[in-house]
């Protein structure tokens, strides 16, 4: 039931990559623009034919340069979502719907294509065109669509970067909460690297069609090399935390596996897990626990490795109570303190510089 | 008023305009999509009747289709009769004559469709005939209908390329455009003012059509 593909090109830009996705399991596909991300959905879609490359998915060839198969795109079970989402203009949201149910007896196309819309929160705007909806309500309408193909593999181009923040972080929690009815392997492609922590299982970075790095999610996002492709403000680490208690001056104390936390108000009960998104640019080094400071949080901590970048500044990779945390100094500041692996420190952030966005419910 | 003229005239521009219609679905299709070598020929070739002089055209046409030539040949074999100064001779040069305004607006008309709703209707699982009928038809219309009212309005003012194939035989080549000039011809002035005055109101109401029709394309897709 998997997807197998594997790419290579020399034009339009150089391409040279190879994935394999389970069943049921959501593989991000991370670059900046240009890195080749999109043609590799483009190909397994069959929009596109690299010169040499295979597709395989669910056991059947899809594409195969070697002995020239190359099934068309309407003849492949996918479901696509891009970033314009390209509904068809002149259908209600229903048609659009249904319109990706060809392999469907007629007669069950309207009730399958009213349950699809419901699963997606768009239960009573059946009867709406495209325009008369918002974009977020469009993007729904996509998905909906793409599932009303039963892929064998969904793929989801950019479908997130047309929205405003709020609404997409609605969307987040949607597509995460789809995500137990989807069995198919689904590749996400996306230059935003705190969407494909908060969605996928496992990534691949692709920079100049390579595969810089890939792996487990959080694995793959400690690695230096990644950073660097993804660009140094988003170098952040997810710390794991339950909530302990919501304190009167509108604080939250929650515990983490090195001690405990303040941040400002997170909603939910005692007991509540969530992942805590820290900045490594907020984080400050010090070698023994702060006094006389206004940051609140200071977690006793252990130095992993301390990686230099190329101009003045350096990520070091912490150790605190088992995970990582990454803190951005600069390259004075590691060799003052003297950090190499096995220094004992603190790792300090203000309870204000973690944006309420950055808290998520903990991935079950 | 000579009604037989103007029968003909409607006769010969329906025509046109039945055999024309496919053409520019799928001419039209072709050249908003593909990308060839020698499109841009090809492309020329569509337009060279609106910058060529009718009477060029139609002596060309005149040779081509003369009884000694190979298409002259082939259709008397294939059909009986002859293609110049023959109603059946009109009707197959003024579908040469009209390519460019039957395929242009067409091509405008599938042009305007973004090309992730034509991938997205692949990707729903339609072949290209399902997805031509269910989403590039339904959205690029306006474009063909403007392509057959241009067609229809156009083979209805032609006098040059008629005169040159057709002569003027009353009920078989003889064209409203035809017998206004021979009633002028004759200081029949009043016939011809009426006859010109009927043309006018015919032309003007298909432009406006067109006109109409046209504004809406850019409006449905925006």
């Amino acid at each position: 039931m998997a997807l197998d593909v594997r790419a290579r090109a020399s034009a339009p830009i150089p391409l040279d990559i190879a994935f394999r996705v389970e069943p049921g399991e959501l593989l991000a596909l991370v670059g900046p623009s240009g890195s080749g991300k999109s043609t590799m959905l483009r190909t397994i879609a069959g929009l596109w034919t690299p010169t040499e490359a295979r597709v395989m998915v669910n056991g059947e060839t899809w594409l195969d340069t070697a002995t020239g198969l190359d099934r068309a795109p309407h003849r492949r079970r996918v479901g696509i979502v891009v970033q314009s989402y390209a509904l068809f203009p002149h259908m209600t949201a229903l048609a659009n719907v249904v319109s990706g149910m060809g392999h469907r007896p007629a007669r069950e196309r309207e009730e399958q294509a009213r349950r699809l819309l419901a699963l997606v929160h768009l239960d009573g705007l059946e009867e709406r065109k495209p325009a008369e909806l918002s974009g977020g309500q469009q993007q729904r309408v996509a998905v909906a669509r793409a599932l009303a193909r039963e892929p064998a593999a969904l793929l989801l181009d950019e479908p997130f970067s047309a929205v405003d923040r709020a609404t997409r972080e609605r969307l987040y929690d949607e597509i995460r909460a789809l995500r137990a009815h989807l069995a198919m392997p689904t590749v996400l492609v996306t230059h935003d690297i705190a969407e494909a922590r908060l969605l996928a299982d496992r990534m691949v970075v692709i920079e100049h069609g390579r595969v810089v790095r890939s792996g487990e999610t959080g694995t793959v996002l400690l690695d230096p090399a990644v950073m660097r492709s993804m660009g140094l403000r988003e170098v952040s680490s997810i710390l794991p935390a339950a909530i302990e208690a919501q304190e009167e001056d509108g604080l939250t104390r929650l515990a983490t596996p090195a001690g405990p936390i303040w941040l400002p108000r997170v909603e939910g009960g005692t007991g509540d897990r969530v992942s805590v998104r820290v900045l490594a640019h907020e984080v400050i080094v010090a070698l023994g626990r702060p006094e006389g400071l206004s940051a609140l949080n200071a977690l006793p901590a252990t130095v992993r490795e301390v990686t230099a970048g190329e101009g003045p500044g350096a990520v070091v990779s912490l150790d605190i109570g088992g995970c990582a945390m990454l803190a951005r100094v600069t390259r004075r500041s590691a060799r003052q303190l003297d950090l190499r692996p096995g220094t004992a420190c603190f790792a300090v952030f203000k309870a204000m510089a973690v944006a309420r966005g950055d808290i998520q419910p903990a991935k079950s | 008023m000579d009604w037989t003229a103007l029968w003909l005239s409607l006769q010969l521009a329906a025509w046109t305009v039945v055999i024309l219609l496919p053409v520019s679905v799928f001419a039209g299709r072709a050249l908003a999509y593909r990308r060839f070598r020698m499109k841009g020929l090809v492309e020329a070739l569509v337009m060279l009747p609106l910058v060529l002089p009718p009477t060029v055209f139609g002596f060309y046409l005149l040779v081509a289709f003369g009884a000694n030539s190979p298409i002259g040949q082939f259709w008397r074999e294939a059909f009986g009769g002859q293609l110049v100064f023959s109603f059946e001779g009109l009707v197959v040069a003024s579908v040469i004559f009209n390519l460019p305004f039957a395929i242009m607006p067409a091509q405008r008309g599938f042009e305007a469709i973004p090309v992730e709703v034509r991938e997205a209707a692949q990707c729903c699982g339609m072949s290209s005939w399902r997805s031509l009928l269910k989403v590039e038809l339904p959205l690029a219309w306006p474009g063909l209908v403007t392509a057959m009212v241009l067609t229809f309005a156009h083979t209805l003012g032609e006098f040059g390329i008629v005169l040159m194939i057709g002569g003027s035989i009353p009920g078989e080549t003889k064209t409203i455009a035809i017998a206004i000039y021979d009633r002028v011809q004759a200081f029949d002035d009043s016939s011809a003012a009426i006859m010109s005055a009927v043309l006018l109101a015919i032309s003007l109401a298909t432009i406006t059509i067109a006109f109409w029709l046209s504004a809406r394309v850019g409006r449905r897709l925006s």
